[in-house]
């Protein structure tokens, strides 16, 4: 009897104990109104050193000082990257009409194409304060790790290869990392309305 | 120079979106982006009336390459573009061409692509034979995902 009820009170206590954790460390409000839910508790972000549009090495400190929407493409990307950062875009304007200032950062896993001056023409497109970023294979390799995203580049010989990338579009906060991600399916009016909860619960 | 600045209005304004009968297909509102990188990508609607299935098998337009390609997304969220030998359009069927699936890519621009702007294209069937389209240039939709195609209330 014991045998059985030992390690069910065991597992109760994790979770509570996992529960306490989660709401001690986000003591500023209650963010399980703001996010989807379905966050997973393994650590998503972190240090990293890239290079901005003017060619600038920058680190992760330097480049998210206020909540910032994170997403990794590349921009020979026709069809998909647009659609997902044209919305990130629009979610960022809808915030800032009702007041609230959020950053948006593109990195690229495509360095050997996407130079410093592409990607700051390529984020001019989608809104003027959207941030590109590149660097070495190895810095890129190291901030996808740190994000969890996956990447596969395509045969290289061919000056049109293709790159694919997982598609998510992560909320960070300078403070406390990671916050919440959205898909690609993730309207920008949902987009605002979980990022303005999210500063409002942390505020 | 200012005559180019009437006809660059004239032509953002917004277009009619047209449609191309060949044979037992109807090709509906070809379509592209404004580009934002060196590539861009065109969409539109093809359906077929016939009793046999027809393939678009390619697309030429004035650029170093034009291909037919397929965004699709994998369980693990991994965005992917694979490259299509034809796109097939069954007998009764209509294929939409549109944003984060099956759509024709244009490789190598050396100019971006503004709204407004028409792309003289053609495109070679199976079947049915060549057709000459011009795909045009629009504003993205607020939303980026839909398009309309005129009559696609298709099931």
């Amino acid at each position: 009897m014991n045998r059985w009820i030992l390690p069910t009170t065991a597992a109760a206590a994790l979770v509570v104990a996992g529960g306490f954790a989660w709401t001690t460390y986000f003591s500023g409000g209650d963010l399980s109104e703001c996010t989807a839910g379905a966050v997973a508790g393994g650590a998503i972000g972190g240090p990293f050193t890239l290079m901005d549009e003017t060619g600038r090495e920058v680190t992760d400190a330097d480049v998210i000082t206020k909540p910032t929407l994170v997403y990794f493409g590349y921009t020979f990307c026709p069809d998909v990257c647009p659609i997902d950062t044209q919305r990130t875009g629009l979610a960022i304007d809808l915030l800032e009409e009702q007041g609230y200032d959020v950053g948006s950062l593109f990195i690229s896993v495509d360095p050997d194409r996407d130079t410093p001056e592409v990607l700051a023409n390529y984020t001019d497109n989608f809104h003027e304060r959207m941030v590109g970023l590149t660097g070495t294979r190895e810095q890129i390799d190291a901030a996808a790790r740190a994000y969890k995203v996956a990447y596969t580049i395509g045969d290289q010989s061919d000056e049109y290869y293709l790159v694919d990338h997982t598609v998510q579009t992560y909320l960070m906060t300078p403070e406390e990392g990671f916050i919440d991600f959205f898909r690609r399916e993730t309207s920008a009016e949902d987009m605002a309305a979980r990022t303005a909860c999210v500063i409002d619960a942390l505020s | 120079m200012k005559k180019l600045a009437l006809l660059m209005a004239l032509a953002a304004a917004p277009a009619v979106a047209q449609d191309y009968t060949l044979g037992d297909l109807t090709i509906a509102h070809p379509m592209s982006f404004p580009s934002a990188g060196m590539t861009g990508a065109g969409y539109l609607a093809i359906t077929n009336t016939g009793d046999v299935t027809d393939r678009l098998l390619a697309v030429t337009a004035d650029f170093p390459r034009v291909e037919l390609h397929e965004s699709s997304m994998d369980e693990d969220g991994m965005m992917r573009m694979e490259q299509q030998d034809f796109i097939e359009i069954a007998a009764g069927d209509t294929v939409v061409l549109q944003p984060g699936g099956l759509h024709v890519m244009f490789m190598g621009l050396s100019d971006p692509l503004e709204v407004g702007a028409e792309i003289p294209a053609t495109l070679q069937f199976e079947n049915a034979g060549e057709i000459d389209v011009v795909f045009q240039v629009e504003d993205r939709p607020a939303e980026g995902e839909t398009i309309d195609h005129g009559e696609m209330d298709h099931d």
